[in-house]
């Protein structure tokens, strides 16, 4: 190997093992951060509190109730004994949801025409929108079971069926774990923070330091000091996607459905992106502090606008251009279909192809940039 | 044919010219001190030399390769120290030559070992240069410039920040080199170093003002014999000096007094003087003109 570029990556190495702490937070980092947006970063509704005012007092609202209570999204946590106070447990939250069953329920019930008013907080858009749809979805079987109840009493041998039944699979996530979907954005946010972060701070800091003009009157091309600096962290952050996707693996037990080697392969080609803008924001940037601020500043854009916490779909139409712009969008495509479908190359070759085009110009730009500052 | 040839060199930096004009050459197996307050140039001209920054005008070959062009060239020949010594402090000492070594492509362990004991370092390759005193952290980088060997060195300031001893040594370390045949480019502002010289060029604004041998300089540029008067009360004998005839300069200088005394004046006249200012004359003996002597004189000019 050309003797330069092994002795500036050797001394990489030996600076990055040298300082433990640094060492550590590669390390320990990528792993808090997927418990973290493993669990807390979760769209799943669970235990809504539930205030109930029941007014009929009647075995059949108490069949309702049951019908309520067997599903796990609500549970019964208040019983109310007037209008004023459902409204007060909800104000102070005590409550998200309530349930109004009317005096005379048992007798419209019998008539067939029994009504119940479900309220609902708002505030939350997502846990209400899962919410409405299951309180909707509870009753409508409790009617159904009520009215074949009904029919087979009466004697008649008609068993009862919906005009239309749609028969619903979910596939690659069939319990809908937020999980699954979290996991994949946390790898790609990782590579990208930590291969921007790190290059870009290896490199502003010789200018710091004053080594950079050391380097520049030594025989030292600009491409041995630019891949000398940055291949280093390429493995650091290859590394951490590994350890993401095991530990993601065993505990929260995302599946890796498609071929690690394509995976890994596909995180070197979106490593381009993070470690182009990270050499770009060397060329700006005097301080490791402005550097880190560089990168901060294209950080969130691209978790914002690369459909890892909000669907793409729900942007507004601007945005969704814009989204086009950000390498990360392709990669947790690509990334969250390899995982969850375990399906080839082929169906993700335009994704694949357009990371591979912005990484090649990113670092390209970055790199030609870099070698005028040097020269 | 010289190491180092400069015409007209000159560097602007938008309406601030750093170098202005300079010419000069260097000869093989010189130690040429380049002399100048802070912000006169130097390291202007040196980072010139290195193809570090471009010059607004005028040429400059180096090893005869020119600086601009062929920087590559001169680069892998020359050797350069800067002000900031370009040390990693989280390596130990090895660690920096081995890294600077690999980099000229010399990973001979031999090598190294040769370079650190050139620079007196032999036998402290494990410790870290985060805990190095200034004086050690100066011979790791003056080893780096070296590890190749190069024929020509240039030494921006590398005396800066280091005690009175560790800059005596290190002028050692500079004339064994010198007498391997290594010619020298060295800039500092201390003038009891560029005695030191073969020759000195003396810096100011941008301007060279001069170079030559020290003493061709102080015999061209101190225009008058030099007098060391010990004398009591300091102050008042300052006053009477400065008005007495063939007086050029007179100064404090510690605790007594310094003239540069040209015709009409002579030791009788000083003697005379500070009597009539009620000074109490101990002695005045004859004294040795100094680089500061030469400096203060072309900066007046």
């Amino acid at each position: 190997m050309n003797s330069r570029l092994f002795s500036i990556i050797r001394k990489e190495f030996i600076q990055i093992f040298r300082d433990k702490r640094t060492l550590a937070l590669i390390l320990v980092i990528p792993i808090m951060q997927l418990f973290l947006l493993g669990y807390a970063a979760t769209n799943d509704v669970r235990n809504v509190p539930l205030a109930v005012f029941d007014q009929s007092n009647s075995p059949e609202a108490r069949a309702l109730l049951d019908a309520y209570r067997a599903a796990d999204y609500f549970s019964v946590a208040y019983t109310a004994h007037s209008e004023a106070e459902i409204q007060s447990l909800i104000e102070t939250g005590k409550a998200r949801a309530a349930l109004l069953i009317p005096p005379d329920y048992p007798v419209r019930l019998s008539e067939g025409n029994a009504q119940v008013m479900f309220i609902l907080d708002g505030s939350d858009p997502s846990v209400a929108a899962t919410s409405l749809s299951a309180a909707q979805l509870i009753g409508q079987n409790h009617a159904t079971a009520i009215l074949s109840q009904k029919v087979s009493r009466s004697g008649q041998n008609l068993k009862l069926q919906p005009p239309v039944s749609v028969s619903t699979t979910v596939w690659y996530n069939p319990d809908l774990i937020s999980a699954h979907f979290m996991i994949p954005g946390v790898i790609g946010m990782i590579l990208y923070a930590i291969t921007a972060i790190l290059t870009a701070s290896a490199i502003v800091r010789e200018r710091e330091r004053g080594t950079i003009e050391q380097l520049i009157v030594t025989p030292i091309r600009s491409w041995e000091l630019v891949i000398g600096k940055v291949l280093p962290y390429t493995i650091l952050a290859l590394f951490d996607t590994l350890e993401v996707l095991l530990v993601g693996n065993w505990w929260f037990g995302v599946p890796i459905r498609g071929s690690m080697l394509l995976i890994m392969v596909v995180s070197a080609i979106f490593l381009l992106s993070g470690l182009g803008v990270g050499l770009f924001a060397s060329t700006i940037a005097n301080t490791q502090q402005e550097a880190m601020l560089t990168v901060w500043m294209t950080l969130l854009p691209a978790i914002f606008l690369s459909g890892f916490f909000f669907p793409l779909e729900a942007m507004p139409q601007v945005l969704q251009w814009v989204s086009y712009l950000m390498p990360l969008r392709y990669y947790l495509s690509i990334i969250r279909v390899l995982l969850l479908k375990g399906v080839g190359i082929s169906s993700i070759l335009p994704d694949l192809i357009a990371l591979t085009a912005f990484g090649i110009f990113i670092m390209g730009a970055a790199a030609l940039r870099f070698r005028k500052r040097l020269d | 044919m010289p190491v180092i040839s400069v015409q007209n060199l000159t560097r602007k930096f938008g309406e601030f010219t750093a170098v202005d004009h300079v010419s000069f050459a260097v000869e093989e197996g010189e130690v040429v001190g380049y002399l100048g307050p802070n912000g006169s140039g130097k390291t202007t001209t040196i980072r010139m030399l290195l193809g570090l920054i471009a010059p607004s005008s005028g040429e400059a070959s180096v090893l005869g390769y020119d600086v601009f062009r062929q920087s590559e060239e001169v680069r892998a020949r020359a050797g350069y120290m800067s002000q900031k010594f370009a040390i990693y402090d989280d390596l130990t000492v090895l660690e920096n030559l081995q890294f600077y070594g690999g980099v000229y492509g010399i990973n001979d362990p031999k090598r190294l070992q040769e370079t650190l004991a050139h620079v007196g370092l032999g036998g402290h390759e494990n410790a870290l240069t985060r805990e190095l005193s200034a004086g050690w952290r100066q011979r790791l980088a003056l080893g780096i410039a070296i590890v190749h060997r190069p024929k020509l060195l240039f030494l921006d300031e590398p005396t800066s920040g280091v005690d009175p001893n560790a800059r005596r040594a290190f002028w050692d370390l500079i004339y064994d080199l010198a007498a391997e045949g290594v010619t020298i480019l060295v800039t500092t502002h201390y003038m009891d170093e560029a005695e030191y010289c073969n020759r000195v060029g003396m810096m100011r604004n941008g301007k060279l003002l001069a170079m030559d041998t020290p003493l061709a300089l102080k015999e061209q540029y101190v225009p008058g014999d030099v007098y060391e008067i010990y004398a009591q009360p300091l102050l008042a004998g300052l006053a009477a000096l400065e008005a007495a005839p063939g007086v050029i300069r007179a100064a404090l200088a510690g605790d007594h007094l310094r003239v540069i005394l040209q015709a009409p004046g002579s030791p009788t006249s000083l003697q005379q003087a500070l009597n009539s200012a009620g000074v109490q004359v101990q002695s005045i003996q004859a004294g040795e003109r100094t680089l500061e002597d030469v400096f203060l004189h072309l900066a007046k000019e």
